[in-house]
């Protein structure tokens, strides 16, 4: 160690740091370099993009089911990608991509608390809700790439597998043609991206409120869990549509003949909602929290 | 997390909980009084002669509105029972109804013998609880001896509705469901339009209706309408039986011997043709005079939509108001809407009965509704329960099966050889009487199989444009041959995939005489309601066989061509769907939630202004702390009216023992936990979280902070990077100097050792050589060596001028670094002042001046 030959202080009449800005704090980029080279986050992606692969594998070594005239959707995967691309979304969609939103979306803040960062970049200074606004549009945008990834990998997958073929729709068996189910397809990832949203608005809440980075993955699933239960009691009526995962499943309806959005757009209207309430209970939580970890 | 963060986080726990299970009791909560029904047996006399004593077990419920109200008979379904409308009963006495229910003669724990909805049996019993209800004080009453009331009921309790209207004046309104015109039309079907004579008999559903008739012979046996699909087995099996009841069961002789003549020829009689017509309303034209609404299913392969029809037509012509309604469900299976039904039902007696003009003169206006025509369509899947839900197209009136308008599409298809099979087996299957949803998939989908070479197919190019159908589509072909042919022709809905769908899986049988030249035929296809989507075909197929119907059981061969080319389709275009636009809810709720958010945001902003401005003549002070004060949450107090003041140049020491307040000083002084009371200044600037007047502050405080996953190097330069502040500012080569990592800098965090991290650490807060540097007890983990080393760079720091505060518990090394001195104890501040003031003080003890021996004077401790 040498003491460090640096120039002497000069006045400073600012109130801050030559150079500083809080507009400038804590970029982007800078936030999804911490993120990336995290080990859980290589994990999921690894995951995510290998399990289209896994499930190739398994129709190839599973007992021929081609010659059956059943409709189901998991029997019509290997119809070609975009069957075995819906297959492997709907599979995915209800447990593995909830888990990774909430990872995404829980592990960000409580990590940092959990490590003792948080306070040396809310002391660099970054404030507190620009703090929240950059780990969220990270959090989001990981979310994002990660229910993206999984559908376009098992396109992949499933074409390469099993040939760029119209899509056969289950239940009637009718044929759609691909171009006519690219764009909707589209529409699908795009859905499932909104209905995950809910998730990731409880995790991040449950982030900001909790050192534990588990725990605040382990709630929103908790949450997923909850409501998914609560949606099988039929005496709760229309309450359910209320529910956040009520309407998980939409997406199908625009996969059908005769699509039918309206499902689609109650389900937006609610994880909307939840998501726009439970986020600005985060930031709420957050600019007054003494940060204690 | 703090522990009012948790409390916070328990009540919204709580708050959750108690919405939901305030919900499910509210949903679940038993309502309004139970209605009571009040057993009775009521002796009728009937038969053609007025001789037969019949007892009919009967359950009034009085109306739960109390009072006099107008009255509803509900009358069950073949098989059934009273039992079987209890809870329908049940709910229109909770509406306001005095509500009869009976078994009728033959039926239940009723006497009697079954006559088919005779009028001179049935239909004589019923006028006689007319009778009885008019003499009950709990019946309005429109004159006397005549109450206000009005039938309804499924099946053939729809039929004895229709009879009872027929053939007495005092019944008001009737609700029929899923029943008959013509009896004799609906059994011996002929869709070239011949009648029954030459109809084709529905063996299977004729026989499930007489069995299960013959077969009730215990009290209470259950079938009912809806439910004719679920065949129960015999019950009540022990008893013995005559040959006479095994044969007929429950039926009137004659009635029983009709039926075994029709079923052993497979063709009809006249006799049988005129005892069905008596029990038909097509037998009294003009009777039925009162406002009727029908009810019909599309999957009734038993009561066709054409039997309503012949009702709607019969008594409309009378001038009575008819509505019409095609529910989804019927004999066949499907759903039976039960809901849609009784609110439909206890909608248009409310009309009827309780606001109309209550005499079976029409009311002059009164009549067509907005829905006086409704069918029930598919509405795609409820996303949550993937169950299909219906929806209620509605037009303003009814049009009859050939639709308002009618479209042709050409089929073509050239003339096809198709045998009839000896014996009629293999049957073509379109669908199995008595086992409603047998054959239909998932999606509801009609599921039909045709035997290769006795079905003839003539089919339309694929559609440019969905074609909407309601109603029957005609179509002319020819039969070639010789003698008697009978041929079903079903109508498919082909979309080139695996299954071609047959609508609500309906045939249309009829019988016609083959010529070498050819007899032409004008076949009505079954009414259905269907939209035949853009692309698909439409198919039409004639076969030999069907399993639902008596086919001819000598092998032969025709020749099946089309007639005409022409497909006649009835449409209904005023038939509308109501809009299943997204609910209000729909936009309402995220706009809402925007709103709440906005106020959740703004309602607490960062800090309540309680702090002056900025002080420009503190502008040079690196620090002043005036009464600062912080509580912990139990009340506690973890810094109490702290005040200190730090000069530019000094290194101050903060000195004090364990829970003396040092660090939750540090972390207010870092913006990280808010004071209670007091104020934090740094250059003249308050300390808020996020201040920018921090990125002149330098801190480690209470260990390091790292990513462990990323190097050390990444770790600082990613780190300033967050700053947000230029690259050339950082002197990132001169923190790393101090670290003196070497080359362990390039290794993850997590592989270094506690000293490791801790110079990375101060490193970390050296990072642009900020004004003011605090430190944490900064030397704990580092080997002596290390430590002096950290005492000259701290010295050399603050000689530039800049500032440096380090909290210790380690005396020495206060003594050795620091110029000045702050000793704080349980909160409070105890002493203050440069190091060799506060040595040189005089000592009670005189043991000497050392600083140990200083502080713990000060903090009134002594050896």
């Amino acid at each position: 160690m040498s003491a460090p030959a640096s120039p002497a202080a000069g006045e400073n009449t600012l109130g801050y740091a030559p150079g500083y800005s809080p507009g400038r704090t804590l970029p982007l980029r800078v936030e999804i370099v911490r993120q990336f080279r995290r080990r859980r986050t290589m994990a999921m992606f690894a995951l995510l993009l290998a399990l289209p692969w896994v499930l190739v594998v398994a129709f190839q070594f599973g007992p021929g089911s081609n010659g059956g005239n059943s409709l189901r959707l998991s029997d019509l995967a290997t119809a070609g990608g975009l069957n075995f691309a819906a297959f492997a979304l709907s599979v995915s969609a209800s447990f593995l991509l909830v888990v990774a939103v909430a990872l995404f979306c829980g592990d960000t803040v409580a990590s940092e608390a959990n490590w003792s960062s948080l306070r040396y970049l809310l002391a660099a200074p970054i404030p507190r809700d620009r703090l929240l606004r950059q780990k969220l549009i990270v959090a989001l945008g990981y979310s994002a790439a990660a229910v993206t990834v999984l559908p376009l990998m098992a396109l992949l997958a499933g074409t390469l597998a099993f040939g760029w073929n119209d899509i056969r729709v289950p239940g009637t068996g009718e044929i759609i043609a691909a171009s006519d189910v690219l764009p909707k397809f589209a529409l699908v990832i795009g859905y499932a991206l909104v209905s995950q949203l809910v998730v990731a608005a409880m995790a991040f809440l449950l982030s900001v409120s909790t050192d534990s980075p588990l725990g605040a993955v382990g709630g929103a699933v908790g949450l997923v869990i909850v409501s998914s239960i609560l949606q099988a009691v039929e005496a709760l009526g229309s309450f359910r549509e209320f529910l956040p995962t009520f309407w998980n499943t939409a997406w199908l309806d625009a996969l059908s003949p005769q699509p039918d959005y309206s499902g689609m757009i109650k389900g937006v209207s609610i994880s909307v909602t939840y998501s726009v309430i439970l986020i600005a209970f985060a930031f709420r939580r957050f600019r007054r929290k003494d940060v204690v970890s | 997390m703090t522990f009012p963060g948790g409390r916070r986080a328990l009540t919204a726990v709580v708050a959750l909980v108690l919405v939901v299970v305030g919900g499910l009791a509210w949903a679940l909560w038993p309502s309004g009084q139970p209605v009571r029904g009040q057993d009775t047996a009521i002796s009728v006399v009937d038969g053609p002669a007025d001789d037969q004593h019949v007892t009919l077990d009967a359950t009034f419920f009085p109306p739960a509105s109390g009072g006099k109200a107008p009255a509803v008979l509900l009358a069950h379904g073949f098989g059934g029972s009273k039992q079987s409308v209890r809870d329908l009963a049940v709910r229109l006495a909770g509406r306001g109804y005095a509500v009869l229910t009976w078994s009728a003669r033959g039926f239940g724990r009723s006497t009697g013998e079954i006559a088919l909805n005779s009028p001179d049996y049935e239909v004589k019993d019923v006028r006689q609880l007319v009778d009885w209800l008019a003499k009950r004080p709990e019946v309005r009453l429109d004159r006397a001896g005549d109450p206000r009331v009005g039938i309804a009921g499924g099946s053939y309790g729809g039929a004895i509705a229709l009879m009872t209207a027929a053939y007495d004046n005092r019944i008001d309104a009737i609700a029929p469901e899923i029943t008959w015109n013509d009896l004799a039309d609906a059994l011996f079907p002929d869709a070239g339009g011949n009648g029954p004579m030459n109809g084709v008999f529905k063996k299977m559903w004729a026989g499930i209706f007489f069995s299960s008739g013959g077969s009730d012979l215990a009290p209470d046996g259950g079938l009912d309408a809806q439910s004719l699909a679920g065949l129960s087995g015999p019950s009540g099996a022990a008893r013995a039986l005559t040959p006479q009841q095994v044969q007929c069961g429950r039926f009137l002789p004659a009635i029983c011997e009709m039926y075994q003549t029709v079923a052993s020829t497979g063709r009809a009689t006249p006799e049988a043709i005129s005892l069905l017509r008596r029990s038909s309303p097509s037998s009294v034209p003009g009777g039925i005079r009162i406002p009727t609404l029908l009810i019909q299913g599309q999957r009734d392969s038993l009561f066709t939509l054409g039997q309503a029809d012949a009702n709607a037509r019969q008594i409309a012509a009378t001038g009575a108001p008819v509505e019409m309604a095609w529910i989804n469900g019927g004999h066949d299976g499907g759903d039976s809407e039960p809901d849609w039904v009784f609110d439909r039902t206890a909608g248009w007696f409310d009309r009827w009965l309780k606001d109309g003009p209550g005499t079976t003169a029409n009311a002059p206006g009164a009549g067509t509704g907005a829905d006086a025509f409704t069918v029930s369509r598919d509405g795609g899947r409820d996303p949550g329960t993937r169950q299909t839900v219906l929806v209620h197209a509605a037009a303003g009136g009814y049009p009859g099966l050939s639709g308002t308008g009618k479209t042709t599409v050409t089929l073509s298809g050239p003339e096809q050889q198709v045998a009839n099979p000896p014996g009629g087996s293999p049957a073509s299957i379109s669908s199995v009487p008595g086992f409603g949803d047998l054959l239909r998939s998932g999606g509801g989908l009609g599921v039909s199989i045709d035997v290769p070479g006795q079905a003839a197919a003539f089919e339309s190019a694929p559609l440019a444009a969905p074609a909407h159908v309601t109603g029957s589509p005609t179509v002319q072909v020819k039969v070639y041959g010789t003698g008697e042919a009978t041929l079903f022709a079903k109508l498919y809905d082909s979309s080139g995939g695996p299954v071609a769908v047959l609508p609500s899986s309906l045939v249309a049988p009829f019988r016609v005489t083959a010529t070498e030249a050819g007899t032409p035929v004008t076949v009505t296809l079954p009414a259905i309601d269907r939209t035949f989507d853009a692309g698909h075909r439409m198919r039409v197929v004639i076969s030999t066989t069907d399993l639902g119907f008596s086919t001819p059981a000598t092998p032969s061969v025709y020749r099946i061509g089309l007639a005409s080319p022409e497909l006649t389709v009835p449409a209904d275009p005023a038939l509308i769907t109501p809009s299943t636009g997204p609910a209000w809810w729909t936009w309402a709720l995220p706009l809402a939630a925007v709103l709440a958010a906005a106020v959740i945001i703004l309602t607490r902003r960062a800090r309540p202004a309680r702090s002056a401005g900025d002080r420009p003549d503190l502008a040079d002070v690196p620090l002043v702390i005036t009464g600062l004060g912080k509580r912990y949450s139990n009340g506690e107090k973890a810094v109490d009216d702290l005040s200190f003041r730090v000069d530019k140049g000094q290194v101050l020491g903060l000195l004090g023992p364990n829970g003396a307040g040092k660090t939750t000083t540090m972390r207010m002084l870092m913006g990280l936990i808010l004071p209670d009371e007091g104020e934090i200044r740094i250059f003249g600037h308050p300390v808020v979280p996020g201040a920018p007047v921090l990125s002149r502050l330098g801190s480690f405080v209470e260990g390091p902070g790292f990513l462990p996953h990323l190097s050390g190097r990444s770790n600082l330069e990613l780190y300033w990077q967050a700053t947000g502040r230029p690259a050339e500012d950082a002197h990132l080569e001169e923190a790393l100097e101090i670290a003196g990592l070497g080359a362990a800098l390039e290794r993850a965090v997590r592989t270094y050792s506690q000293g490791m991290r801790q110079r990375l650490a101060i490193a970390q807060a050296m990072l642009g050589l900020p004004d003011l540097l605090v430190l944490d007890e900064p030397t704990n983990g580092l080997d002596p060596p290390q430590i002096a080393e950290m005492r000259k760079v701290l010295k050399a720091y603050a000689e530039r001028g800049r500032t440096v505060i380090v909290s210790s518990h380690l005396l020495g090394e206060v003594e050795q670094t620091c110029s000045h001195v702050v000793v704080m104890h349980r909160g409070r501040l105890v002493s203050e002042g440069p190091v060799e003031g506060l040595l040189g003080s005089s000592t009670p003890n005189g043991s000497g001046h050392r600083l140990e021996d200083v502080f713990l004077d000060l903090i009134g401790e002594s050896r």
